[in-house]
């Protein structure tokens, strides 16, 4: 019998809590990335060296894409979407490493991006508009609307889960079936393919929670 | 049949059909794109951006039935 995608090995037991494998990759991609972001941002100056242009182009580029899409300023959005775009990307491609999962292919890393994205929406929702004002935005265009606009409040975090979690499990299933089927070098396509996917994937869950709160904030007209 | 033979098969016809819709959709969204491109080069970073969100809510349709498979297969309540 095939082990079921939908569950994770267990590694140890931290008390009561069991400690799965993706929870342990997502701590050590979180460590990677907190190391490498205090390095990179320990000396800035204004005269940047060859890591500082990197990492400016990074955060720059992230800020103009925000800005496109919400057309206000970007500056309190960019933790939160810059973060969930580096982890995605970082998530994503570890699948690539030998010995290590992508977390993003078991289904609770991507259940908690979106609820964290689902929160921030009301988050910045009821900041820029007042509690008043957020929730007669559910009552817009018409009353009539109102159960429609709920459930779509659900259904869309739903799907931004359902999305990410289903193309890199698939993705690492359909190489897995290769190797087993067909042998050592012949998945190395599927494996090029899977990370554009991861990249592509990463883009679209930061562009729709970008969307999402930008409909939110009432800078454009949700879709 | 037992219900795990008919596990299996809707499982099967769950992913072919489900994938139907969103293979032709996707089809035409890229097509339209494309069209657009070569009418106005000038716009490509605008619509191709539109373009990614769009085919993925597209393909959103085609996970679900992936998803509805994947529980059909390995976590399906009525099979024990």
């Amino acid at each position: 019998m095939v082990p079921s995608p939908l569950a994770s090995a267990i590694l140890f037991h931290l008390g009561p809590l069991a400690i799965t494998r993706p929870v342990a990759t997502t701590w050590g991609i979180m460590a990677v990335l907190t190391v490498t972001s205090w390095l990179v941002t320990r000396q800035l100056s204004l005269h940047p060296n060859r890591r500082q242009t990197v990492l400016e182009v990074v955060v720059t580029s992230i800020m103009v894409q925000i800005e496109e899409v919400i057309r206000k300023n970007p500056r309190p959005f960019l933790p939160l979407l810059g973060t969930l775009f580096i982890f995605l990307v970082s998530a994503n491609l570890s699948g690539v490493l030998p010995g290590v999962e992508a977390p993003t292919g078991k289904i609770e890393t991507p259940a908690a991006l979106a609820l964290i994205v689902f929160g921030a929406v009301h988050y910045f929702g009821v900041r820029a508009r007042g509690p008043l004002g957020y929730l007669a935005s559910f009552a817009k265009p018409k009353l009539i609307m109102l159960p429609l606009n709920i459930v779509s409040e659900v259904t869309r975090t739903f799907s931004l889960m359902v999305r990410l979690f289903g193309n890199v499990m698939s993705g690492e299933f359909v190489i897995g079936l290769v190797v087993a089927l067909a042998g050592l070098f012949v998945p190395i396509p599927l494996m090029a393919l899977e990370i554009l996917i991861g990249l592509v994937q990463a883009y679209i869950f930061t562009v729709l929670a970008t969307v999402f709160i930008g409909a939110a904030v009432d800078t454009i007209v949700p879709g | 049949m037992d219900v795990k033979l008919i596990s299996i098969l809707a499982a099967a016809l769950a992913i072919s059909v489900g994938s139907i819709g969103p293979a032709l959709a996707e089809g035409r969204s890229v097509a339209a794109a494309m069209d657009a491109i070569a009418r106005q080069p000038e716009a490509a970073g605008t619509i191709s951006r539109t373009l990614f969100v769009g085919l993925a809510m597209i393909e959103t349709m085609a996970i679900y039935c992936l998803v509805i498979a994947l529980l059909l297969l390995f976590a399906n309540p009525y099979a024990r």
